[in-house]
Order: structure tokens, then sequence, then C-alpha cells
């Protein structure tokens, strides 16, 4: 099985001096966004251009991640550094500077390949499911800047720009929820979901704010002054936060809150079932295989910090309350997916509850088994959902799975790649990569040395993942055609069922790179040698561990087929078999244990009495104020224009018509007549030379 | 009487004489010519004190004469430009009619 | 000699005074031109009999030969159709006269009042023009200039007052007019 791996996550990596790869890493996600905004500015007709721009960004991505992916492998295989990172200074704060940066590193370059790849094929499923809707380029529009969004949460080095990139993801994906915005409730579901992701984010932005004041960078690896390094980790494990906590696991609880968002963790899921009003691309793409992954990623990147002050086979407060955490949004998912109908909504909970799994691997078995799984689950979940939406295609928009039924036959290639995902997911041994993602969790939860509860959790929800998927792979394709009995069934067309075959092939396939006689992906992110080493298997409690597990999942297919298989459904209205045995327990689950009532009884009637009362106090309180000043400046205005009108100016009228008779009779001096004046001018002159020479005499001056 | 009280007289009678002609004829040229007539008076009042004065030679008195003659002159120039416009108005020249400025 | 004074000398003086007289009493307005040419005259004849050649001679040049000349011009320009039909005399012409009387009093009660009973004649002065000029030129050179330039803003400025204004202007003041 796994090797005992050091927990605390110390840096094996030596940051190096930058090649040409890494100095361009920038381009993978800035060119979806500069295609985005191409699209952007086309019109609506132009169905090809916006899709060619999307499709060729993206594949300009990929090649760029794979060149990137190919530089880390061969840096890896030559045992060098494998982290090399890209930081500038962005804004100037006077003293310090605010720092931006990008990185690569093993981790981030598989998840650049697994998102562009996945995308890509996504993108190209999306011409055809979409080829008749009026909206086309708005669709591609949103699509390319999510891919730019998603590609920057995967290099970003630094926090602050990977929250400016979540952001970005968390506006695309309300802009693609509600891309049928004419539907009340795809409106509703997309507030639904932003508004969940909200609450997560500000406890997220808490956290990195927090993380800013006590260590002074945002940077996860900046040659020793980041914050996932040593020393800031010391920093941050010596200073108190409340209840006894350090600040580093308050603040990772913090971060840990914006991931539980995200990644539709137990209490803040609430959002993701409802986004399956979405197109199914946008169902597949961000709510299977990368936007709810980002949380996984955030956790994953932010891993030093959680694991930090961990005693060497122990756990720290962060990871044990991700790890329950986790444990129980995998039950929550698997027990609510059985009794659904939807047959998105099936898939819906299936995804919260591998994200469960995924938060679990993350906190009791490393990095490298978290991921693993969320690497497989990525292609078979992309899988599953567009396999659904094939379905649905081909059952002209039909979604209720009781009024489906017989589509083996006609719906034939669907059929096959559906159940490789099926079968993928369930964890059907040796063949199928979601069996050996998901033992590696299990087999980490078992020798978890806090609690054997996660792993007890994990196993029933093995059993039920099985179990949930046979019954909607039964209802779907096996039976007689419940639906309405003029519309038949057909196959998808090839663009839609070539990305389901190349996910299909994945879906097998990746299963190799995480056996434990070649752990190849554990060796590449955790930068260790890797060697053929059968002797794998012969790790003390590894194969029973597995033979176990592996019966769990038999049981739970069987348990499918017996229950549903044996005696098919015949109608649509028909009960579920398990309805006719338990319908309280039934009920529960069919209305997701009414957390969505819970919430809208609490949290949103508070929220609705504090709206009421704002708007009380806005219209009567303080417009009452506003009103009342208002009224008596409008009062002492009338008085002024009372007071100004009839006295001033009638006294001023009167003044002025007395200073018009005066006027008349200063005008007769004005009479314009010269030769007055000029006499009045001798006059004048006259009798100022007589006072001159009198007052001369007078005075002694003039001698007369 | 010395000459130079002689001189003065004759200026004084000139100036008021030119003065009377200016209060009291009706013709706007008339006052012009009373005004030209004062200053004449006043230039035989300069030049009479600049002969019978102290220093002669110094031609003071002459000076002030001669500059003031061509003053005089520019200034009846535009006065009387100033009545052949407004006769052009008003085809009058009658001082007591000119009351355009009145109010 | 009359009263100590020479017989000249009264006599260019009444001629003089005559002309002022004439000047202010006759009726017909180029005869009061001509008499102000009269008076002219006398006072340049007083100025020779001061020794004061040069002023006496551009008296005559200036005022006899410019200003007198410049006055029967603007007579002649503003004449209406005949002789004017209004009296000579202002209204309230005793006034003016009284006004001129008292100031002739003030001045020759002053004259009489302030000089002593013989003069002292001093020797004429030998003024010649070379002298007048280097005077000119020297001591009394910003006065020159200032009067140079004095006496173009007067020329502009008189033939811009009296210029007779454009066709437009004029039926527009011949419209507006007579107010």
């Amino acid at each position: 099985m796994i090797q005992d791996l050091p927990l605390n996550g110390a840096t094996q990596f030596v940051d190096s001096s930058v090649s040409i790869v890494v100095r361009m890493l920038w381009l993978i996600p800035a060119i979806p966004m500069v295609a985005a905004g191409l699209i952007a500015l086309l019109k609506q007709p132009l169905k090809k251009t916006a899709a060619g721009l999307a499709i060729g960004g993206l594949s300009i991505s990929l090649i760029l991640a794979l060149s990137a992916f190919v530089h880390v492998l061969t840096a890896w295989r030559a045992n060098g550094p494998v982290r090399e990172v890209v930081n500038f200074n962005w804004i100037d704060l006077g003293a310090t500077h605010l720092q931006l940066g990008w990185m690569l590193d093993p981790l981030a370059a598989i998840m650049l390949v697994m998102v562009t790849f996945v995308g890509l094929l996504i993108f190209i499923y999306s011409t055809g499911y979409m080829a008749h809707d009026e909206n086309f380029t708005r669709f591609f529009c949103f699509l390319s800047l999510f891919a730019g969004g998603m590609l920057g949460v995967l290099i970003a080095n630094s926090l602050l720009l990977l929250f400016m990139c979540w952001e970005i993801v968390g506006l695309t994906s309300y802009l693609l929820i509600g891309f049928w915005y004419h539907k009340p409730s795809a409106a509703a579901a997309a507030k639904k979901a932003f508004l969940t992701t909200r609450v997560g984010d500000v406890f997220f932005l808490l956290g990195i704010v927090w993380l800013y004041a006590q260590t002074g960078t945002l940077l996860f690896y900046n040659s020793g002054a980041g914050a996932m390094e040593p020393a800031a980790l010391a920093t941050l494990l010596s200073q108190p936060a409340a209840w006894g906590l350090t600040a580093a696991t308050a603040i990772g609880l913090l971060i840990f809150a914006g991931a539980a968002g995200k990644s539709g963790q137990l209490p803040l899921h609430v959002w993701l079932p409802d986004a399956m009003e979405g197109p199914t691309p946008v169902s597949a793409l961000i709510h299977a295989a990368t936007m709810v992954a980002a949380g996984v990623y955030l956790v994953a990147r932010v891993y030093p910090l959680m694991s930090a002050g961990a005693a060497a086979g122990g756990s720290t407060v962060s990871l044990t309350v991700i790890a329950w955490v986790g444990a129980l949004t995998a039950l929550f998912g698997a027990l609510v997916a059985v009794a659904q109908n939807d047959i998105k909504r099936i898939l819906a909970y299936s995804t919260i509850s591998q994200l469960g799994y995924m938060m679990v691997g993350l906190a009791v078995g490393g990095v490298a088994v978290g991921m693993f799984h969320l690497i497989t689950h990525a292609f078979f979940k992309a899988l599953l959902f567009l396999g659904a939406g094939s379905v649905i295609h081909g059952c002209h928009e039909e979604q209720d799975i009781r009024r489906m039924g017989g589509l083996r036959k006609p719906m034939r290639a669907t059929f096959i790649t559906y159940s490789v995902g099926m079968l993928a997911l369930s964890g059907f041994p040796i063949f199928f990569s979601g069996f050996w993602s998901k033992d590696a969790i299990i087999g980490a939860a078992h020798n978890w040395p806090i609690s054997k509860g996660p792993f007890v959790l994990l196993l029933i929800g093995a059993l039920l993942t099985a179990f949930y998927m046979t019954r909607q792979v039964i209802y779907v394709f096996f039976g007689t055609w419940r639906g309405d009995n003029h519309t038949h069934a057909h196959e998808s067309p090839r663009v839609m069922t070539a990305p389901l075959a190349i996910l299909a092939v994945f879906a097998i396939g990746l299963g190799a790179l995480g056996t434990p006689a070649w752990p190849w992906f554990t060796s590449f992110i955790e930068n260790k040698s890797l060697a053929l080493d059968l002797q794998g298997f012969s790790e003390p409690g590894l194969l029973p561990l597995m033979f176990f597990a592996v019966l769990l999942v038999f049981l739970g297919l069987g348990a499918g087929w017996w229950l549903y298989g044996a005696k098919p459904v015949q109608y649509a209205e028909q009960e579920d078999v398990l309805e006719t045995v338990s319908p309280t327990i039934f009920g529960w689950l069919a209305h997701r244990l009414y957390f969505d009532e819970l919430y809208e009884g609490t949290v949103l009637r508070w929220y609705a009495a504090l709206a009421w009362l704002s708007d009380w106090l806005d219209r009567r309180v303080w417009g009452g104020i506003v009103a009342t000043v208002s009224n008596s400046f409008r009062d002492l205005g009338f008085t002024d224009k009372t007071v100004d009108s009839q006295w001033i100016d009638g006294a001023f009228d009167k003044g002025c018509e007395e200073l018009v008779t005066g006027g008349g009779v200063l005008a007769w001096l004005q009479a314009g007549r010269a030769p007055i004046y000029l006499r009045l001018l001798g006059l004048g002159i006259l009798l100022l030379a007589v006072i001159g020479l009198a007052v001369g005499a007078a005075t002694g001056q003039v001698r007369l | 009487m010395t000459p130079l009280a002689a001189f003065l007289i004759v200026a004084a009678l000139v100036f008021a004489i030119g003065l009377a002609i200016s209060l009291t004829r009706r013709n706007a040229i008339l006052v012009l010519i009373g005004i030209e007539l004062m200053l004449n008076a006043a230039n035989l009042n300069l030049i009479a004190f600049w002969r019978f004065g102290p220093h002669p030679e110094a031609l003071t008195g002459m000076m002030f004469a001669i500059f003031s003659i061509a003053v005089a002159a520019a200034e009846a120039a535009v006065g009387l430009g100033l009545v052949i416009a407004y006769h052009r108005h008003k085809k009058t020249t009658d001082l007591d009619a000119m009351t355009r400025m009145k109010g | 000699m009359i009263f100590g004074l020479s017989i000249v000398f009264v006599l260019t003086s009444i001629l003089t005074v005559a002309g002022a007289l004439a000047a202010a009493l006759l009726k017909n307005l180029v005869h009061c031109a001509l008499s102000l040419t009269v008076t002219f005259a006398g006072l340049a004849l007083l100025y020779l009999q001061l020794d004061a050649q040069f002023a006496g001679f551009s008296q005559i040049l200036v005022y006899i030969g410019a200003v007198a000349i410049l006055v029967v011009f603007a007579i002649l320009l503003t004449r209406g159709a005949g002789v004017p039909e209004y009296r000579n005399f202002s209204s309230s012409w005793l006034a003016g006269l009284a006004i001129a009387a008292g100031v002739f009093a003030l001045l020759a009660w002053a004259v009489i009042k302030s000089l002593p009973a013989s003069a002292a004649s001093s020797a004429a002065p030998q003024v010649s023009v070379q002298q007048i000029g280097l005077a000119l030129m020297s001591n009394y050179v910003l006065p020159l200039e200032i009067v140079a330039v004095l006496l173009t803003v007067a020329l502009i400025g008189a033939v811009i007052v009296a210029m007779p204004e454009s066709q437009k202007s004029k039926t527009e003041s011949a419209q507006g007019g007579g107010k």
C-alpha cells in the first residue's frame, strides 16, 4: 500500500532559476481569457467562429500544459528541482510590495494537463450539445472565461492571485448555471450557488487576511520567504488564536471553509444539486471535473499549512476536521443519491460524495492520495455527465430516470461508455481507475491513527455508491422504455460520442498510474524515485483490505441488481422498491435530508427578517427624519418667501418710488445744457480764486 | 504803470472777453473761438512775464508759449471736428439745443 | 508815451481788444472769425514788442494761418440754409457776462495790487532761432516729443471724428435719430 508519508510535507523542492516554459506559463490561463474577450465581441449568429476561438484557445493551452508537464517530468527523471516559481511585484505599499506569482510543480503540471484535456473534450462535446441553442456564442464565451480562471487557480503561487481566479471561476459558474436565465429555477439555482459559495469565500478571505497579517506574505513559495515555507509556518504555529488553537490551525480552517463552499462539503453543499439546472456540459466541466476540484486543489496547495506542527505519524486539528467533514459528506451524498430520480441529480450527489472522499484522502493520506482520486474522478465523472447529457439529448430533454428505460439497444455507444464510467465510480476492481484511487483513500483511512470513524463511513459510502449507480444504470438502460410512447430514443451524433469514448479510455487506463506496485502518481507528486516493485502488494494489511473493499463493491452491485434488475420497473409511476420497504426513510433521502428546508427555516428566515427590518428603518425612521427636515425647510422657505414678497419687497418698492420722485428733481440739474455748465464752471473757478486769495492774505502768504 | 502791468491788464481783458464769448454766445463754434482767445491771453501773460522776468535768457517763457500754441492748435482741430460731426447728425450748432446728455 | 506806455503798445492793444469785442458781439459768424484773426494779429504785434520774435511769427503762422482758417472752414461747413434763426446770445447771457466781468476784476485787481510802481526795464534779450532750436533739442526735448505725439494723435482723432460715416450706419442713424 502507500508508504508511510511524512505528514508535515517537508519541503524537498528547491527553487531554481526559471526556465522558459515557466516564464511563459502565464499564457496558459491568459489565452482562454483572451479568447473569451474576443468571443464576447462577436454577434450571436457567428457560432463557428465562437466555437473555433474557444476550442483553439484551449488547444493552445493544452499544448503549453503538455510542454510544461514534459518539462517537469524530465526534471523529475533527472532528479533535479521540480518546482519553479516566478514572482513579481504588483502593488507598491510603501515599505513592502504586494506580490503575485505563478509556479510550476508536479501537482500543478498534472492538474493543468487534466483540466485542459477534459475541458477541450467538453468544449468539443458542447458544439454538438448546444448546436441548436441561440445563445451559442455567449455559452462559449463563458466557458472560455471559466477555463482561463480555473487554469489561473492552478498555477497561482500567491493566495491573492488564487483568490482572484477563484472569484472568476465562481462568477462564470454563476453565469453558466443561470445560462437559461428565462427559467426561474435556473436563475434561482445560480443565485443559490453564488451565495452559498460566497459564504465560504468570506471565511476564505478572512483566512487570507489573517495569514497576511501574521506572515507579511501571500506567496506560497518565495525562496524561503513564502507562506508555505518553514519560516512562515513556524511563525503561524507560535501565534495563538482562540480556544487553544494556533493561528496556523485557525487560518487552515478558514481556508478550508472556502474550499468547502466550492467543493460542496457539508453544510455548504446545497448549491451543487440545484446547479444541475445548467446545461449538461456545464455540469460535466464545472461541477464534476474542475471547479469543484478547485476546493480540493486549494487544500492540497496549502497542505503544508494544514499539516504544520504534526508529530510524526500524527495529524493536526485542521486535518482532523477536514477528514471528518469529508467523511460525513461522503456518506451523506451517497445516502441521498440512492433516492433521487433525476439522472443528473444522482450524479450531483455522487459528486458531493466523491468530493468528500477526496477531502478525506488529503487529510489522512496526504496530497498524492487525494489528488489521485481527483484526477481519476475528473475523467469518469465527466464521462458520466456527458453520457447523461447524451441520454437526455437522445430522450428529447427527458431527465427523469423513471421515464427512461431500455436504452441499451438504441444508444449502444452511450451505454458502453456510461457503464465504463459507472464501474469506475463504483470501484470495480483491477481494470478501472476508480478502484485504485478509492482504495488508496480507504487504505489511508484505515491506517489513520486518530480515528477509525472516517474509515467506516467511507466503507459504507463505497457500498452505497455501487448500489445507487447500479440502480441508475438499470433504470436508464435496462428494462423497457417507460417514456412517452411517441418519442423514440436515438443515439447522439459522433461529436458527442467521441469524447465519451476518449474519456472511457482514460477512465480505465489511469488506474495504472496508482497501483501499489508502481506508484507513479505518488512518486511524481512527492518527487520521489520510482521503481516497479511487486512487493508493494505485500504490505501488511493491504491485500485483506483490498479484498474487503472489493467485497463491499460486489455487494452493492449485487443488491442493486437484485432489487432493480431482477424485477424490472414496468411503468414510470411505479414506486421505487426501497420506497415500498421503508417509505419514511426513503422520503427523507428523497428530500435530501431536508437540508434546504432547514436553511430556509433558519438562516433565510433570519436574513429575510433582517432585510425587512432594514427596509422598515429606511422608510419609516430614516425616511421620516429626512421628510421632517425637508418639510421644515420647505415651511421655512415659504415663510421666507412671504416675508420677502410682502414686507421687504413692499417696503423696497415704496422706497424706490420716493427715490424716483427725488430723482426727478435732481434730473432737472442734468438737463444737458452746456452753457449752464460752462457758467457754473467759471463761477466755481472765480470763487475758488477769491477764496484762495482771501485765505492767503489771512495767513500772510499773499501780500496785498 | 509798468509795461508789465499794462501787458497783463491787456491779457486779462482779452481773457475776460474770451470767457464772455464762451459763456454767452449760442453757437458752438463761437465757444471754441472764445477758448482760443483765452489761450492767447494766457500766452501773452507768459511772454510778458518772460520778458520782464529775472532770466529771459533761459527761454522758459517763450518755450512754454510755443508749446501752448501747438497744443491750442491741436485742440482747436479736434474741437471743430466734433462740432462738424455733431452738425452732420443734428444739422445744428446751437448750444442750447445740444441737450442729448440730458438726464 | 501815454501813462508811461509807448504809443505802439497802446494802439496794438486797442486793436486787440477791439477785435476781441467784435468777435463777441457780431452777429455774422464769418465776421466773428475774421475779427478773431485781427485779434491774433494784434497779439502777434504785442509779442514782437516784447522781443519774442519767434513767438510772434509762430503766432501768425499757426493761429492766423491755421487755426483761423480752420474756424472759417468749420463755420462754412456747418452753415445751414442762410443765417441761423436763433438769437445770437443764449438765454441768461447776463450770468455769463457777470462771471466774465468778475474774472477780469479779480485779475486786474491782482495785477495792480501786486506790482511795484516803477519798473526796472531790463535789457532786451537777444533770442536767436538757433538758441531756440538748441533749447528744444536739449532742455525741452521731452515736451517736444510729447507735443509731436499729441499733434499726431489730434490729427488722426480729428479726422476720425469728422469723417463722414459709411452709408449703412448713416441710414441707420437717420432712421434711429431724431429722438
